[in-house]
């Protein structure tokens, strides 16, 4: 009987079992791969060093504590022409959240209501909502966002609202949409108006408070009690009567069609820019949202629906008790990836002049300083932080759905 | 008997009644739009509102569609002839078709090259699309990406043929050193292609004008022809360097784990656009001084770059979903690394994983527009470059917005298509 | 498979890159060819036609080196680079010279070590605005939304301006000049704002050029000229001295209709004579042939042709010469002698 002997016990260690021993080949190939990832990055910093020298070129971050000389149509925070650059990228960081924030609630409604339709049982509204998810899914973002942006363009010019005697009169007495943007009344915080505030965010509270309580009354005793019209009123009696009893410490700034012959002033304002991109995300975004909505429905069984309707209950309430909380496993992970698409897709914004953190530092800092190095590295930086900042939110957010899997 | 049972029981039906036709309501094209569009109130109200919303864009759109001009020379003629109607001005795609889908400096006369060559695709492709195909043919689809890059860039034959050359002899080395282990294989079929390519380099620049094309430089590539190239090479790329950053993501070695996972993370944390940035304006100061790469193949390793991180994901999500048991008996018939890869993991991966893979390429093909926004002249730069900007065409964007829309519709509508019904045929296989 | 054409012409690249010598005059003379920075599109100053051939002022630059260099005014490789991209395509060489109406600051000379040749158009930044609205100076856009075209130094005289004269106003970025044009047009913006000369550009290509102004006031000095790398001083003598002989051959009388007679033999004028190389050695001194500024000339004109080829009152663009007259007619233009 022969017995195999590891020929290395007794050879003692050898050049080769570096490449033939699998106990050391994964070191070696490990090693090699170290070395060429350390060779690879030296060759491109010597020749970032030499093109740099043969340019008379330097890295520094000088400039972003430097006047950045130009000014932004939107701002979330204070700045002006004599602000910093690093503020320019700050307020450009704050738009691209803003919008990135706007367009993944709207998309999402969006997509939810389109993947449901898509399901219709009436086939006009699912050949309509298919017509508008193809459409949309297989024509590139920044033609959309390029179209959307023209559309937006076709609104009157805000000189139709101003003068003392207009064209045409606000709508509703307080909205005008131009070509320029919405304008709103903007609401002023007067003395008092804390309390207001504060009563509004309690009735928020006992809004979820008393959904729970129904709800808890439901599973205990089986009784239903009505839940919009009690939350309406919880949700609005008590704030207006704090506002009444303080004596209406909120009060309207209206828009000004006087102040000057170009544009509506005061009030609160969405301008065009944010309007078109905000849009064009959302709808571009949404359909993709619907096919992963769709998917998820349909991803669970038949049998789930059928149980629930021998149950009697009604199609609405079989979609929002028995078949979303199941499609939601499915629906969420591709749902945190179309989060992160609108984020990087806001990118785009200045195809329709929106001031985002790739206008701003990206672009007219990059221009002005001709630092492209510098402001790339910085532009990279930003988005990696904030991507990374909403999949670890959402991928909490999808681990407390997924524990409820039993 | 019959006579007793006749008596007995008053009436028996001895043959079927004719049959009837169902109630008005309950057939046909009334059932039908009872069942489906008018089932109820809500239903009803949907209906009416889907219907509104239609007539009232096909009301804007019909007009402007047939009413439109294919003939007029300028936007001035179109607004003469139309006296305000609002039709559209077509004339634009007449006039301009040439620089939207080749870009304004490719050669007019040898625009039958891109355009044999996407015939040519169309044609290479089927073996890989239609697995019932004879085998054979895909050694024709092997050989043209050598053709393609012939036809479309021109200049020498001897340069695609000592390039295939230097594969085929790479790969018949590959094949005698891979008793040797796979990764000696790969060694010597890497050291023997380079010495072929060197020496293919050299005879090729000796002799430039043999059976040559004119030469076109990659900066005179553009319109939807350099959407096109840049989708169908970045893709192609994009596989093989997905696979290895995949299967780098799931290894067990720890250093090479995380370059790949980092490395991933990294390239789908940022968009797109800050990538063709780096190409354009950074990727320059890390190259070797002196070089100089022509724009179009720096922003074709960046597009690969990203193309290849969300590929991997994709194969990763293939590589997880395979059962464990797979990669047990691999290792249990004794297979290596490289082998239980080959053999047994890849192909069921790529399997499962096709359906993202083609997702993931749509998607690429519709970024390859951003590449408008670092003056490069694709099919959006074209219009937003120099025919907007024109005295001509200053004015008519649904026109060309609406073609570009149309273009990359019919397209990525044919990929997905097609993708879905691979999926239908791959999930009838499994059953 | 496609991977093998990718290192192919990766090593192409290589290769062609390990030829490149030391000096771009060199460069420029072994590949042939010139490779030339532009805009991506502005109508008079470079733009490609129907035929995808470019033509304007600043390409017909371009055009002129070409020809004192490589005697060939078509050996030019036209490169649209955009605000963002084209300190770096120089930077970096991929292109020997940049013809974008790029301003000449301080910073952009120092900072980012360039070197600009000349000036070749005297521009400032303006203002257009719709005749309705009525507006007729600069002061009086308080609470204006303004459309500018960003990635020049416009941004900057725009803040200065409103600020030092108290006003607001919104702005619009936007990044290529035709969009600016649509939105300005769809009255998005009630006004635009670029160089002079770039407004002129834009409203020559309107429906109606007279429905819309330029206003009066020019709130910048913006020096447009060619500019090349710092350091190569013999490639950036060529840039500047290509434009000094067009300058100095509008003065001298010189035009592409006689460039061919007064240099087939020299003539009185000993300043045109050593100008078209006639006498004297004035292009070997430059490294070039001694006809090299008779072919600069022969091709493109001299600069008074090139303005009213492609700006001057009879283009749709019509721009007067301006600032941008000869020294003798009350302008700036002032050639060195060539002596």
């Amino acid at each position: 009987m022969t017995t195999f002997t590891d020929p290395q016990q007794d050879g003692g260690f050898r050049l080769s079992m570096l490449l033939n021993d699998t106990r050391y080949r994964g070191l070696t190939f490990q090693f090699i791969a170290l070395l060429l990832l350390i060779g690879f990055m030296a060759f491109l910093g010597m020749n970032l060093v030499s093109n740099l020298a043969a340019a008379g070129l330097n890295i520094s971050y000088e400039f972003l504590g430097e006047p950045a000389g130009y000014d932004i149509n939107q701002r979330l925070i204070d700045y002006t022409s004599q602000s910093t650059h690093f503020r320019a990228a700050m307020v450009g960081l704050l738009n691209t959240l803003l919008v990135a924030v706007l367009a993944c609630l709207t998309a999402t409604v969006i997509g939810v209501v389109a993947g449901v339709a898509r399901l219709s049982s009436n086939w006009l509204v699912a050949k309509v909502m298919s017509l508008y998810v193809e459409a949309f899914r297989n024509v590139p973002v920044l033609i959309w966002i390029l179209i959307i942006g023209t559309i937006v363009q076709q609104g009157p010019s805000p000189r139709v609202y101003l003068g003392d005697d207009p064209e045409r009169g606000l709508f509703l007495g307080f909205f005008a949409f131009t070509n320029r943007g919405l304008t709103a009344p903007a609401p002023v915080w007067l003395e008092g108006s804390i309390w207001v505030v504060g009563v509004f965010l309690a009735s928020i509270v006992g809004v979820f408070l008393y959904r729970r309580f129904v709800r808890k009354a439901l599973y205990d005793s089986g009784r239903l009690y009505p839940v919009f019209w009690p939350s309406v009123a919880i949700l609005l009696i008590p704030a207006i009567v704090t506002y009444f009893l303080l004596g209406q410490p909120i009060g309207i700034d209206m828009p000004d069609v006087l102040a000057n012959r170009f544009n509506l002033q005061g009030g609160f304002e969405i301008q065009r820019p944010l309007i078109a991109l905000w849009l064009a995300l959302s709808v571009y975004t949404g359909a993709f949202i619907a096919e992963n909505v769709r998917a998820g429905i349909m991803a669970v069984s038949k049998g789930q629906t059928e149980a629930a309707a021998s149950l009697g209950l009604r199609p609405r309430r079989i979609m929002n008790l028995v078949v979303l909380p199941q499609a939601l496993r499915v629906i969420i992970p591709p749902l945190i990836s179309n989060y992160l698409n609108i984020t990087k897709n806001s990118s785009l914004a200045i195809a329709v002049g929106y001031a985002d953190i790739t206008a701003t530092l990206g672009g007219i800092t990059l221009n002005q300083t001709g630092r492209a190095i510098e402001t790339v590295l910085l532009l990279m930086l930003f988005y990696l932080m904030i991507s990374l900042l909403i999949s670890a939110v959402m991928n909490v957010y999808n681990a407390s759905v997924s524990l409820k899997e039993r | 008997m019959s006579d007793t049972h006749s008596e007995s029981i008053s009436f028996v039906r001895e043959s079927f009644l004719p049959e009837v036709p169902p109630p008005a309501a309950e057939a046909g094209p009334v059932k039908w739009l009872r069942a489906n569009l008018f089932s109820g109130a809500v239903n009803s109200v949907m209906t009416l509102l889907a219907l509104a919303l239609l007539i009232y864009i096909l009301w804007g759109f019909l007009p402007w569609l047939l009413g439109g001009n294919w003939t007029a020379s300028n936007i001035r003629e179109c607004r003469e002839i139309f006296q305000g109607s609002g039709a559209g001005c077509f004339a634009v795609l007449t006039e301009r078709w040439n620089q939207l889908l080749f870009g304004f400096s490719y050669p007019p006369s040898e625009y039958w090259r891109p355009t044999l060559s996407l015939l040519l695709l169309a044609v290479v492709i089927a073996p890989v699309l239609f697995s019932h195909l004879p085998r054979w043919l895909l050694i024709v689809t092997a050989l043209y990406p050598f053709t393609a890059y012939w036809l479309i860039w021109g200049g020498t034959i001897f340069t695609p043929v000592m390039a295939l050359a230097g594969v085929i002899a790479g790969y018949f080395a590959y094949r005698r050193a891979v008793e040797r282990g796979f990764a000696v294989g790969l060694l010597a079929g890497l050291v023997v292609a380079l010495f072929v390519w060197w020496l293919g380099g050299l005879a090729a620049a000796s002799e430039p004008d043999s059976l040559a094309l004119e030469r076109v430089p990659s900066r005179d590539m553009g319109g939807f022809m350099l959407n096109m190239i840049l989708g169908v090479v970045c893709v192609s790329l994009s596989l093989p360097i997905g696979i290895l950053l995949a299967l780098g993501r799931q290894s067990s070695l720890p250093i090479v784990k995380w370059i790949c996972v980092v490395f991933i993370e990294f390239i789908r944390g940022v968009p797109l656009i800050t990538l063709l940035f780096v190409a354009n304006v950074v990727l320059a100061y890390f190259l070797p001084p002196g070089t100089n790469f022509d724009l179009i193949l720096r922003v074709i390793i960046m597009i690969t770059m990203f193309a290849s991180a969300y590929i991997a994901e994709v194969i990763r999500g293939g590589l997880a979903a395979l059962p464990r048991g797979q990669y047990e008996a691999a290792d249990s018939l004794g297979l290596d690394y490289a082998q239980a890869m080959r053999l047994i993991i890849l192909p069921q991966a790529l399997k499962i994983s096709i359906p993202g893979i083609v997702n993931v390429a749509v998607g690429l093909f519709k970024d390859t527009t951003l590449v408008s926004i670092i003056s490069m002249f694709d099919l959006v730069g074209m219009i937003r470059g120099p025919i907007l900007a024109s005295t001509d065409w200053n004015g008519v964007y649904w026109e060309l917005f609406g073609f570009a829309a149309l273009l990359f519709f019919v397209v990525c509508y044919g990929i997905s298509q097609y993708s879905q019904w691979l999926e239908r045929k791959l999930a009838t296989d499994h059953r | 498979m496609k991977k093998t054409v990718f290192f192919g012409a990766v090593s192409a690249a290589a290769l062609v890159a390990g030829a490149a010598s030391a000096t771009t005059l060199e460069d420029v003379k072994e590949r042939g060819k010139l490779n030339c920075g532009v805009t991506t599109g502005l109508v008079g100053f470079a733009a490609p036609d129907a035929n995808g051939n470019w033509e304007g002022f600043d390409v017909a630059l371009c055009r002129a080196v070409a020809a004192a260099v490589l005697g060939d005014p078509n050996a030019v490789e036209f490169v649209p680079t955009t605000g963002k991209t084209r300190f770096t395509s120089l930077a970096s060489g991929e292109i020997d010279m940049l013809a974008r109406n790029t301003t000449w600051t301080f910073s952009r000379d120092n900072d980012l070590k360039f070197e600009f040749t000349g000036i070749n158009y005297y521009d400032g930044q303006g203002f257009m605005v719709p005749k309705d609205l009525g507006v007729t100076s600069a002061k009086e856009l308080d609470g204006a939304t303004v459309c500018i075209q960003t990635g020049t130094t416009t941004e900057l005289n725009l803040a200065d301006f409103f600020r030092k004269n108290n006003i607001s106003y919104e702005p619009v970025p936007i990044e290529t000049n035709g969009e600016a044009q649509q939105q300005y047009l769809a009255g998005a913006c009630d006004a635009y704002t670029t160089d002079a000369s770039g407004l002129a550009a834009t409203r020559a290509t309107f429906e109606t050029p007279g429905d819309h102004v330029i206003l009066p006031e020019i709130v910048s000095k913006e020096p447009l000229g060619p500019l090349v790398r710092h350091g190569d001083n013999e490639w950036g003598d060529i840039v500047r001295w290509t434009l000094n002989a067009l300058v100095a051959a509008e003065e001298l009388g010189v035009s592409s209709a006689n460039v061919g007679e007064m240099s087939a033999s020299a003539g009185d004028s000993p300043e045109i004579n050593r100008l078209l190389g006639t006498e004297g050695n004035l292009g070997e001194m430059l490294g070039l042939e001694n006809d090299w500024a008779k072919n600069a000339i022969m091709a493109v004109g001299n600069y008074g042709e090139v303005f009213e080829k492609n700006i001057g009152q009879n283009t749709p663009i019509g721009l007067a010469r301006g600032l941008n007259a000869q020294w003798t007619d009350g302008g700036l233009l002032y050639s060195p002698p060539f002596r």
